[in-house]
């Protein structure tokens, strides 16, 4: 009982930052109808800035954080502005594509920086082995302050959405563009600020994520934490915050429990399976509701 | 659709009619400029063929068997305008179905299973199997529209990693992590992976061989996907891709013509795959993940969506990027050290050109090159303002 306790808690720790990054993903696609494949490696580019900070100039944890989350922001900015703003009206194939060019580019300049195979340190604020033991269950740091901060983010989203002038804006536009822009909203600072938005989410994200492999380390193979977080967006439909949250936790348990019960799964699926689960997740889901089940249903009529 | 008999020809056969008509059915080689392209086709193939060592052969019979997958790739997500990351996967179904009908038989138990079938079989079957699984998986993967099929793609090249490496099943065909080995192509004692001599005391090597191979199946299967794409069939394909809705009311049944672009573009995947791993004679199923279906994708951006040649082009820039700039020995190829190797420096260059010609040439080499050439236009078709399907859709 401990046992699938302790394993439920790590995996609503892994669920947590699953949900940081497909909440990233929602607040792009929502405000602007786009998915952004490069936003593992926003998550990616956002973590070794705070290891360089941290390891190579010796800052401060939160002040590399903090410098890492403006650069993060901007680049996000920066990419919807001269790039993703010219893409306007074309087919959505398109602007996916030009998101996974992004993500190509990004990691070969990381890849480069840092070398294929190297593993560099990741930086931390506190002991990574510390925690408290209740009951037979280790509630370890990491994961107690990965659900807290999960849980700010939630609610600071939440009452940025709900109570602030740019959040009306963005859930206005979100809703219906033009009709926003007659309003006289101005849709290009809704978009840079949900690339912005999106990219500081990734790095908050990404710095918890490394900490419980153990070694407390990353390579630049990080960034597929997104490919992941993919399924947790289409559990939850890719227009819905909550459903983001449901979806995200939904794969960190599912592949937490398929990871501690390998044995027992082993003899049908195959030794490993756990890596796949949140895609056989998603594709039973999508069977049976293919917009996810938090999605809004688009209807169309011929 | 309405059938083409049933719509009155004109009564009068003035030249402009003539001259038309030859522009709106263009036959392969109907005109002098056709002609002329396709001898110095063959006499830079030939030329090719009779010079290049065997470092730059291999070379280009990699490039060969790309271009077929990104022909694939190209079929659904260029003219059908569905989104897939899961090329991978059906390379993979092709390359495994190969392996098991055409891999000699195990020699201990631990082997991985062949049934030493001919070439003339497997090579087919590759494709078939493919298509058989795009079927299957067909009707659910495209109930979903724009990234949620992207995304679903995506899963299906996990999972079948995951298969291929773990599941008891599908290891005793892949070989497990560890690999296997695959068949070459042989007939009548004629087999491509080794030195032959044929008549004249003249030899061929094996890359030689699949040279001979692989230009006549990419050229087949090139003037199939253009012949198909101009069929009723394949305008109905690429309505789809412009408009759904549109389509709809047109006629079109979009998931008759949705499937047809999935299994289509799922045969020539299994044949690419099958040729690939038959060609390199030993593949890890680690090959097959989501790094390979990005390259295809790159590919087609580059070279051109929705556009034969345009797989083609691109194919050659993208695969043969790395292996050029190891020729000219710019970089150390290994990529385990930091700094800048050939490997990544081809990925910037083919991911900064998927932005660019995202950016301001959507339609590729093939549109750039196409630019400034003199082109027919009709009075119906639009001038000015014509975005990269439009434009594409009478690319062949």
């Amino acid at each position: 009982m401990a046992d699938l306790a302790q394993t439920i808690f790590f995996g609503l720790a892994l669920g947590c930052t699953y949900a940081l990054v497909a909440l990233g993903f929602t607040i792009i696609y929502k405000a602007s109808g786009v998915i952004n494949f490069a936003q593992g490696e926003f998550l990616l580019v956002g973590v070794y800035i705070v290891s360089a900070g941290v390891f190579e100039y010796h800052l401060n944890f939160f002040a590399a954080l903090v410098i890492a989350l403006v650069l993060t922001a901007l680049l996000g900015v920066l990419f919807e502005r001269f790039v993703l703003r010219r893409m306007i009206g074309r087919p959505i194939f398109s602007i996916l594509m030009i998101t996974i060019g992004l993500d190509i580019l990004l990691r070969t300049l990381v890849t480069i920086r840092i070398g294929a195979q190297y593993e560099l340190p990741a930086a931390t604020p506190f002991d990574i082995y510390s925690g408290v033991d209740i009951g037979g269950v280790h509630f370890g740091t990491p994961q107690i302050v990965t659900i807290v901060v999960t849980i700010l983010s939630v609610l600071g989203l939440f009452i940025f959405f709900r109570y602030t002038r740019y959040g009306l804006a963005m859930r206005a536009t979100a809703l219906d563009q033009e009709a926003a822009l007659a309003t006289g909203i101005n849709i290009r600072a809704v978009y840079a600020l949900a690339w912005g938005i999106a990219a500081v989410i990734a790095t908050i994200g990404g710095v918890l994520l490394p900490l419980y492999n153990g070694a407390g380390s990353f390579d630049i193979t990080l960034g597929t934490v997104a490919l992941a977080a993919f399924p947790a967006i289409i559990l939850g439909g890719a227009d819905s915050f909550v459903g983001a949250v449901v979806g995200g936790i939904l794969i960190g348990l599912t592949s937490q429990l398929f990871n501690r019960y390998d044995n027992f799964f082993a003899p049908v699926l195959g030794p490993g399976v756990y890596a796949v689960a949140p895609y056989l997740l998603m594709i039973l889901i999508l069977l049976i509701r293919p917009y996810g089940l938090f999605g809004a249903r688009k209807v169309e009529r011929v | 659709m309405t059938n083409s008999s049933a719509i009155p020809q004109p009564a009068s056969k003035t030249p402009l009619d003539h001259k038309r008509r030859a522009l709106l059915e263009p036959r392969l080689l109907g005109s002098p400029a056709r002609w002329i392209a396709l001898v110095l086709g063959v006499i830079v193939l030939l030329a090719f063929f009779f010079t290049a060592s065997d470092r730059w052969m291999i070379v280009v019979n990699y490039a060969l068997i790309a271009a077929l997958a990104a022909l694939a790739l190209n079929v659904l997500s260029g003219y059908a305008g569905q989104i897939s990351l899961g090329i991978a996967f059906f390379m993979a179904i092709g390359a495994y179905t190969a392996a098991f009908l055409g891999g000699d038989p195990p020699s201990s138990p631990s082997a991985p299973l062949g049934l030493g079938l001919s070439f003339v079989i497997w090579l087919p079957a590759a494709g078939i199997v493919a298509a058989l699984i795009g079927a299957l998986v067909g009707p659910t993967a495209l109930r979903l529209k724009g990234f949620y099929l992207g995304i679903v793609s995506l899963g299906l090249v996990f999972i079948g990693l995951h298969l291929f490496k773990n599941v008891a099943a599908f290891t005793a065909i892949s070989g497990g992590a560890k690999g296997r080995s695959f068949p070459a192509p042989a007939i009548d004692g004629f087999s491509f992976g080794q030195q032959n001599d044929v008549a004249f005391g003249f030899a061929l090597t094996p890359h030689q061989s699949y040279f001979l191979l692989l230009v006549p199946i990419l050229a087949v299967c090139g003037l199939f996907v253009a012949n198909v794409m101009r069929s009723q069939a394949g305008r109905a394909i690429q309505a789809v891709r412009d408009n759904e809705t549109a389509a709809a009311i047109m006629g079109v049944n979009l998931f008759q013509a949705k499937m047809g672009a999935f299994i289509l573009s799922s045969f020539l995947a299994g044949i690419a795959g099958a040729l690939y791993a038959s060609y390199a004679r030993y593949v890890l199923p680690d090959y097959w993940d989501l790094v390979l279906s990005i390259q295809f994708i790159a590919a087609i951006i580059i070279g051109g969506v929705a556009s034969v040649w345009g797989s083609i082009l691109g194919a050659a820039f993208v695969f043969a990027l790395p292996q050029v700039i190891d020729a000219l020995s710019l970089l150390p190829q290994s990529s385990s050290n930091q700094g800048l190797h050939s490997g990544d420096l081809s990925a910037i260059i083919y991911s900064g050109l998927i932005i660019l010609f995202l950016l301001f040439q959507p339609s590729g080499i093939v549109g750039l090159l196409r630019r400034g050439r003199f082109e027919p236009r009709f009075a119906f078709r639009r001038k000015g303002g014509e975005s990269a399907s439009t434009t594409n859709a009478t690319a062949s």
